[in-house]
């Protein structure tokens, strides 16, 4: 955008050819507002933050005995670092999931974007996906299967932070700590919820890099 | 830009000029699209986030450390001082229950009970140090509750001893001061705020599953908070005293959370 304006005040010949008509600007419709862009590239950043420290975290006492993360994809250099790290970007993404969830539910965006949505359009489109006849034209619009998976994406954040508040303050949570079955249930499910939401990324960037363009919207809106 | 000057002056101005430069502006802008994209979605662009380094530069030590003395804050405020820990039966309790100290077994102190005296100092009225005999003659109970590790492990033990807050009151301690400090035997420190230490489950204990506290465990006193992570808990406790002055901890100098509360 920026250097089709500095090539138009260069070259006065070109704006005089093109300017002169006065052709009304076309702008694409606009699919993802700047708040949605916001709140998920920042929700995206503390998640790689999160996950990273939290291997750090897991690795001090690994639940699930012979699994471990190796240390160098890990962040914080040590377990001390690591909860650093794990409690800073908790902030951020306790803010800017809630910010999304919340200008979702209260913009209607929420109900419009993921709803209706039926176990049969699921299958189907995961069918057609499958075939490769899934269209992508309209960016605006989400497929069954996208749409269950954002939704399941949304639910693993809730259940990872309400898990997360249980462990940490197992004592003063205790309806949460209830909730997940106790101390060391909450810790599993804490550790299941972020395998599920490392698989969405995963899925998610693979998605993304099949369909380019969508990248651009939710960089630039449309 | 030199496509485009090309094409607006070669074209007939009779031509859609609109859909021509709609096409000069696509094919500039996909290649660079494509390889911006690429490029971000790399997987060398996260591993940049990832090893020691990051933690290394003092501007984000010194952010990471602000928000951990934020969070202690934070914690001061969700700590409900009448919340209790749950407490479980005997057949609950972990056995054996861990060992863990910033040191191997090998080199648990090992103090003498019969020179052992308790020194207390700071914002206190009676300063007389308590020997073990003294202390063993206090109003006595129990607990058995979970010991949660900041390694994320957890385990559940039988502790016995008085109720911090009755030790409090009988030395004339001012629970209005902010921190208890607490050095120990095996040159371990730590630092609680008041709050947790009136708590109710707050106990200066002697004794583990009914037998004396045995070395290994922090003869021959530990302050046992359910209320708090293990690395709270101080063991071997040979002097103990109540300040404004913020006194830090082993750990927590390290990078530890200072609250360090569940």
């Amino acid at each position: 955008m920026t250097h089709e304006t500095e090539g138009a005040s260069q070259d006065e010949s070109y704006r005089g050819t093109i300017a002169a008509p006065a052709i009304p600007k076309l702008k694409p419709p606009l699919i993802n507002p700047v708040w949605v862009r916001v709140t998920h590239w920042c929700t995206a950043l503390a998640v790689v933050l999160m996950v990273l420290s939290g291997w750090r975290i897991y690795d001090a006492s690994p639940v699930f005995h012979g699994l471990t993360i190796p240390p160098q994809w890990t962040l914080g250099g040590w377990l001390g670092g690591a909860l650093q790290w794990h409690f800073a970007a908790m902030w951020l993404l306790f803010a800017s999931f809630l910010a999304y969830l919340l200008l979702n539910l209260f913009t209607g965006r929420f109900r419009r974007k993921f709803f209706p949505l039926s176990p049969r359009a699921v299958i189907q489109d995961l069918f057609k996906a499958l075939t490769g006849r899934l269209g992508h034209q309209d960016l605006s619009h989400f497929n069954a299967v996208q749409k269950l998976a954002y939704i399941s994406a949304i639910i693993a954040l809730i259940v990872i932070v309400l898990s997360g508040l249980a462990i940490w303050k197992s004592v003063q949570f205790s309806l949460l700590r209830d909730l997940m079955g106790g101390y060391d249930n909450a810790r599993i499910v804490h550790f299941c919820a972020m395998a599920f939401i490392v698989l969405f990324v995963l899925v998610h960037v693979v998605m993304v890099a099949l369909v380019p363009r969508s990248l651009l919207t939710m960089l630039r809106g449309r | 830009m030199t496509t485009r000057k090309k094409t607006s002056l070669l074209i007939d101005p009779s031509l859609d000029r609109k859909l021509i430069l709609k096409d000069a502006e696509k094919e500039l802008k996909l290649p660079t699209r494509r390889l911006f994209a690429k490029r971000a979605l790399t997987l060398g662009g996260l591993s940049m986030l990832t090893g020691c380094h990051l933690t290394d530069e003092k501007s984000v030590s010194t952010f990471l450390t602000a928000v951990s003395r934020f969070n202690d804050q934070v914690q001061g405020l969700l700590f409900d001082p009448h919340k209790l820990a749950p407490e479980y039966s005997e057949a609950m309790l972990t056995r054996p229950f861990p060992f863990n100290a910033f040191y191997d077994i090998d080199s648990v102190p090992e103090v003498n009970g019969n020179d052992y005296k308790l020194e207390i100092s700071g914002l206190v009225q009676d300063k007389h140090a308590w020997n073990l005999s003294e202390l063993y003659a206090l109003p006595q109970t129990s607990q058995i509750t979970r010991h949660i590790c900041v390694e994320g492990w957890s385990a559940i033990g039988h502790w016995g001893g008085t109720r911090f807050s009755d030790f409090l009151q009988r030395i004339g301690a001012d629970t209005t001061a902010k921190y208890i400090g607490f050095k120990c035997a095996d040159d371990y420190y730590e630092s609680i705020d008041m709050a947790t230490a009136l708590h109710p489950q707050t106990l200066l204990t002697f004794t583990y599953d009914g037998q004396t506290l045995p070395p290994k465990y922090g003869y021959p006193m530990k302050l046992r908070m359910p209320t708090k992570l293990g690395y709270k808990n101080p063991k071997h406790i040979t002097a103990m005293f109540v300040t404004n002055t913020y006194p830090g901890g082993y750990w927590v100098d390290q990078g530890y959370n200072w609250f360090g509360g569940s």
